[in-house]
């Protein structure tokens, strides 16, 4: 069944030909709301990618799209869905202000070790909870992480309300850190060498992602606990048999799984605004399970999907500032139409290329 | 009961043939599968098709039955051409199909079944009324007794398959494809099933029966079509015919059927199992203490109808699943209830389900060739896989069993049935292990592995190794133990020789003849 299309099939051109389609649809939207597809496409890809601003803002938001792709690709590798991403990111911002405001005025040097571990902690053991009643209760997982997300939400409305916000400030949120213990902006380092990157977010949490994402290959495909990860997720039966305990799995997975996306925070919280505020994660958590279904759960294609998701949101952005008849919603319908191309229609032109390249391999052979 | 009674067949001169392939050809992709068949199947035969694995007959069938169409060819229904796109072109064309996995929806009634999808109407109480004055008439007529108002999975299996049969015959099937009928059935309900086809003939319906046992070729078809590599390489009149032969043209070459073995020389104890029990989790008993030791250097089979505790007591002996009660030593040791563990007390375990258990089909070849042994020293230490060592260790296995292709990196799926269970026999068997239990070792295996593996067996056991081989073919069964248990619901209910005859384990199976003490009459 599967495995009968060459690998660059696979991971290359049907997800090329499912973003083309999407682009498509999209620019029959476009044309029906009564402007041209061709000035809005150059509109996006000039916010996106031409100018050094934009494209430090692109790589900012792909920063979060890796680590909430390569956390969903994780889960999904032990055959877990978690979609719990958004809360787990959002109860690592807990941490990560936290250790911010402890040490505030500690170089970043100093903090942001203990941050990225009060990150990846806080968010494991959120994640840890709906994991370990999937594994040893069976209550489904889907379920949990979806409900742990309003909790998480609604744990930090009463935390930033009642007890982290300071007195005489109305806006819920905490104190602003101080100017040391920030995450650099990568414009520091990069902009003295010669290319502008403006006023972008981007910080060095990228450098992280990048970390990340050869950490999750060689987690998934060198290690034993990936050949284990691997084995529950596609086999649970022959996992048994083979003495892998899949509920043992299934917890650490979602471990894993939750430390990953727990990262955003950093990005966000220590890398960004600087403090922890009301849906810093910016929906982040739930773009991840698009990306990591288009990239195919793998690393690079998690990096790649991200960086179109980043272009995406940045050329958005662009748009509506540009074209005052493309609202803000009408970027949002383009990013749902490249989830329902991309994801949710992943496997449509798939039969139809099987069948092309069977007949082209008997001809040639 | 070899030669089948010629009485019933219609002369082959006047009418024209119930079916007529003409030269039908399919490929898939470089996969050549149907090779310009041509097949007369005259009016009220009996039609058997055999082949190995792979050699086309799914393929074949289902392009009559409408899951596939031909790339060329024609097909003709009474002398007519008829275009099958779909299994209900095929129905319309009076062809039904009873297929190996049964479809029925288990929670409903005979009734319901019957009429799902052929209710011809918004309301099914008139679809209801219509059905059961059809059955009942069916039933007289064929012999085909079940309550249709039974819920389906309260029946036994073999009567399932009567439900089928009858669901085909209500849609007006003349022509019945029947695919491995009696891989479920213990050997009294197929020879039921036998006079039910035999029947069905002399009432003019033509049967299409696929298999890969020839006993039941030779005893109850009227010809025999053989394919090899998608290619009919002969059509035989069964009677004139014989089990080697049919073999030979199957394989191409002469084969072995018996099994060549020497006396057994047995010796320690290595398999203790001791009053073992295993309860489900709503407390039905599924296996109900079960007490044999299997010695060194003998084989020791499981012979039984599939269902009836076989499986649950492999999961205890292997550690996947803790008996309720009772124990397991392997070596003297207690075996605990974890795979892993009981691994390494020197018990090896050559699944039942190939698919479901004994590989992640997903998974390249490398990867499954360590299943099992994911935590031994020699594939890595510490948290990384040893790559270099994982390859090596499957290039040998696949060296040693000659698995095709010899390709490490291939995704599993896609090896044959015959090499997928080679990788596992290799995984299991390399590892010289003191104990092994094998399941179904044969199951969905072409004949040339058949006997590959088979002779691998007879060298474990020559080694002195002790070995527990369950199967639901009787055949495999006979001529691999040494010793013999059945087993009938959860119960070891006897110990026969291997020599003893068909009919009396066939009893013991289907659990009549309790006890068989001492005169070995119902044979």
């Amino acid at each position: 069944m599967n495995g009968q299309l060459p690998r660059w099939v696979d991971y290359g051109l049907i997800p090329l030909i499912n973003v083309t389609i999407a682009f498509f649809v999209a620019g029959l939207v476009v044309i029906a709301i009564g402007e041209n597809p061709l000035d809005v496409v150059r509109i996006m890809l000039r916010g996106a990618l031409g100018y050094g601003e934009g494209v430090g803002f692109t790589l900012y938001y792909a920063t979060d799209f890796i680590f909430a792709g390569l956390a969903v690709a994780v889960a999904f590798h032990a055959g877990l869905f978690n979609i719990g991403g958004e809360g787990q990111a959002t109860i690592a911002g807990l941490g990560v202000a936290l250790v911010c405001l402890a040490l505030n005025g500690q170089p970043w040097w100093l903090v942001a070790p203990l941050a990225i571990v009060a990150a990846m902690v806080f968010s494991a053991a959120w994640a840890y909870v709906p994991g370990a009643l999937q594994a040893y209760r069976g209550s489904h997982i889907v379920i949990n992480t979806i409900m742990f997300n309003f909790i998480a939400t609604s744990a930090m409305v009463y935390l930033l309300t009642h007890v982290l916000k300071p007195m005489g400030q109305m806006a819920p949120e905490t104190r602003t850190f101080d100017v040391a213990t920030r995450l650099p902006f990568m414009k520091d380092y990069i902009t003295p060498l010669g290319y502008d990157l403006g006023q972008s977010p981007l910080n060095l949490s990228i450098l992280i992602a990048a970390a990340a994402c050869v950490l999750v290959y060689l987690l998934i495909w060198r290690t034993r606990l990936g050949y284990a990860l691997r084995t529950v997720g596609t086999n649970p039966t022959a996992a048994l048999y083979a003495g892998i305990d899949p509920k043992r799995i299934t917890v650490i997975a979602m471990i894993i799984s939750g430390a990953l996306v727990g990262l955003i925070a950093i990005n966000e919280v220590m890398g960004t605004h600087h403090r922890l505020f009301l849906g810093f994660t910016g929906g982040a958590g739930f773009v991840g399970i698009a990306v990591a279904l288009m990239g195919r759960s793998h690393p690079i294609g998690i990096a790649l999907a991200a960086l179109l998701f980043g272009m995406l949101y940045q050329g958005g952005a662009e748009l509506a500032f540009e074209k005052p008849t493309i609202t803000r919603d009408m970027i949002v319908a383009i990013q749902g139409l490249v989830i329902l191309f991309a994801g949710a229609l992943e496997h449509m032109f798939r039969p139809a290329l099987e069948r092309m390249f069977i007949t082209a391999r008997a001809a040639t052979a | 009961m070899t030669a089948p009674a010629p009485s019933g067949s219609a002369p082959p001169t006047s009418a024209p043939p119930a079916i007529e392939l003409v030269g039908i050809d399919k490929r898939f992709g470089a996969v050549h599968a149907n090779k310009d068949i041509n097949l007369v199947i005259p009016k009220g035969t009996i039609h058997g098709i055999v082949g190995e694995n792979g050699a086309g007959k799914s393929t074949l069938m289902s392009i009559l039955y409408g899951f596939y169409s031909a790339d060329k060819g024609e097909i003709r229904v009474d002398g007519k051409p008829v275009a099958i796109r779909s299994s209900q072109d095929a129905i319309a064309a009076g062809i039904g199909m009873v297929h190996q996995h049964f479809m029925l929806v288990d929670v409903f009634t005979v009734l319901e079944n019957v009429i799902l999808g052929a209710e011809g109407g918004r309301l099914v109480a008139k679809a209801e009324a219509r059905a059961r004055a059809e059955l009942h008439r069916l039933e007289t007529e064929y012999d085909l007794a079940v309550d249709p108002d039974a819920v389906v999975e309260t029946l036994s299996v073999g009567l399932q398959q009567r439900v089928e049969i009858l669901k085909a015959l209500y849609r007006g099937a003349e022509i019945l494809i029947l695919d491995e009928p009696t891989g479920v059935l213990t050997p009294s309900e197929a020879d039921h099933l036998f006079r039910i086809l035999r029947q069905l003939r002399d009432q003019g319906k033509t049967i299409i029966l696929i298999t890969h046992k020839l006993r039941e070729i030779m005893a109850v078809t009227d010809h025999v079509s053989v394919m090899r590599r998608g290619e009919m390489v002969a059509h035989l009149t069964t009677a004139e015919t014989s089990m080697e032969k049919i073999a030979e043209a199957m394989v191409g070459r002469h084969v072995l059927l018996e099994v060549d073995k020497g006396p057994a020389n047995p010796g320690a104890v290595l398999l203790d199992v001791s009053g073992v029990s295993v309860r489900d989790k709503r407390g039905v008993t599924l296996v109900d203490n079960v007490s044999f030791q299997v010695r060194a250097g003998e084989i020791v089979g499981i012979a039984g109808v599939a269902g009836n505790g076989q499986s649950e007591l492999i999961e205890a002996i292997t550690g996947i699943r803790a008996p309720t009660s009772g124990t397991v030593t392997v070596n003297g040791q207690p075996v605990p209830a974890d795979p892993a563990k009981v691994r390494d007390l020197g018990l090896a375990h050559v699944p039942e389900d190939r698919h479901h258990m004994g590989l992640v089909l997903p998974f390249e070849a490398r990867e499954n060739a360590i299943l099992g042994y994911q935590d031994d020293p020699r594939y890595g230490s510490g948290l990384m896989q040893d790559a270099g060592a994982i390859l090596k260790t499957c290039e040998t296995q696949m060296a040693a069993y000659d698995v095709r292709p010899p390709t490490p990196r291939l995704r599993t799926s896609l090896f044959s049935g015959g090499n997928q269970q080679k990788i596992v026999v290799a995984r299991e068997i390399e590892r010289d292990p003191k104990v092994l239990v094998v399941g179904q070792p044969t199951r969905g295996v072409d004949i040339g592995a058949i006997e590959f593996i088979h002779k691998r067996l007879i060298d474990l056991r020559d080694q002195g190794k002790a070995v527990l081989l369950i199967s639901v073919e009787l055949d495999e069964i006979r001529s691999l133990s040494d010793r013999v248990l059945v087993m009938f619901a959860g119960k070891v209910v006897g110990e026969v020789a291997p020599s003893t005859g068909e009919g009396e384990i066939g009893l013991l199976m289907a659990g009549v003849a309790k006890d068989r003490q001492g005169k070995g009459a119902g044979a």
